[in-house]
């Protein structure tokens, strides 16, 4: 019984310090959290920001980016603390290293190719557009003027 | 040439299929932890059948896992059974962290359902849940006589998990 009122008391005494604690109140603060929030993913909802989400995780996420920030971290500190815990998921910008090169270089990659593909195409066609010799049966074209002579004129 | 102009389109699609394929087959909701070789996150917290805190550097020096559940956890339900054999057979002590979670709650599910832990510590605001990155419960370490965190499962264990990564794991980490 005792316990149970200590740890009534705790909960208590832990809202009471979740609801009291000092937020500056200063619009540029909340702007840059905003900012900071909407660059980071939620990983409940993975294709939601942090500042968009209402899953649990996120609450308690963006309240430990808010206390970080009021403690003076910056931005940066704050990515890198939640890097270590989450890896570069967290990040919607993520950073240029060995494990994301394809993910960064993969789309010029395929530009590329692409590129490379459609030159190759039009040089060939190019070429071979020289080369087509002229239509040199006559009669064969006789004929095909007098068909279309006969269906063009009835 | 007419092999080359089809081999070429015929390789790109296999690649592509490959890739396909191997992406078929992996869960998107298993985000790699970065805290794999890196030393366990440091805790101190209340127990859940004691007020006694229990800390991380008392738990250096053995290999042991730590299962993150709740009272509110669904799939914790699924894993619970595996959890109570682990401990029955004495392989590795499986430490629980109640995450975000009342006590009293997580004591009553332990009555009802069975106590595998040899401890189990009360996070209540999901702070040491932060710093393991854990974002879905179950999750399960492995950490090692060191400290290091060798292993993470996301989600709940199964059979295959136990026998095929992680009680192998647990023997070598052991010798």
């Amino acid at each position: 019984m005792r316990l149970a009122c200590g740890v009534a008391l705790l909960v208590l005494a832990l809202s009471a310090a979740a609801t009291k604690m000092d937020i500056p109140a200063d619009a540029g603060f909340d702007v840059r959290l905003k900012k900071l929030e909407s660059e980071l993913r939620c990983l409940v909802c993975q294709n939601q920001t942090l500042a968009d989400s209402n899953a649990s995780l996120a609450e308690d996420l963006r309240r430990e980016v808010r206390e970080l920030a009021s403690s003076g971290k910056d931005d940066d500190e704050i990515r890198a603390y939640l890097v270590a815990r989450y890896g570069d998921f967290v990040l919607y910008d993520p950073p240029l290293k060995r494990t994301t090169w394809l993910l960064w270089g993969g789309p010029f990659a395929l530009l590329a190719g692409g590129a490379a593909l459609w030159w190759i195409i039009l040089r060939r066609r190019e070429r071979f557009g020289k080369l087509a010799p002229p239509i040199a049966d006559s009669g064969a074209e006789a004929r095909g003027r007098a068909l279309l002579d006969e269906s063009g004129a009835p | 040439m007419k092999t080359v102009r089809w081999s070429i389109p015929l390789a790109i699609f296999v690649v592509l299929v490959g890739f396909l394929w191997v992406g078929l087959g992996r869960d998107p909701r298993e985000v790699p932890s970065p805290l794999i070789g890196k030393p366990a996150p440091s805790f101190a917290l209340p127990q859940i059948h004691s007020d006694k805190p229990l800390s991380t550097a008392e738990l250096t020096g053995k290999v042991y896992l730590l299962n993150v559940w709740a009272s509110w956890c669904v799939s914790c339900r699924v894993e619970h059974p595996l959890l109570l054999q682990l401990a029955q057979a004495k392989i590795v002590p499986v430490y629980g962290l109640d995450y975000k979670d009342n006590p009293d709650d997580g004591r009553a599910w332990l009555a009802q359902n069975g106590d595998p832990y040899t401890s189990s510590i009360v996070d209540l605001d999901g702070r040491v849940g932060i710093d393991y990155g854990v974002y879905g419960v179950p999750e399960t370490f492995v950490i090692d006589r060191s400290g290091i965190v060798r292993y993470k499962q996301i989600g709940p264990l199964s059979v295959e998990s136990l026998q095929q990564k992680i009680l192998p794991l647990v023997r070598e980490l052991q010798k």
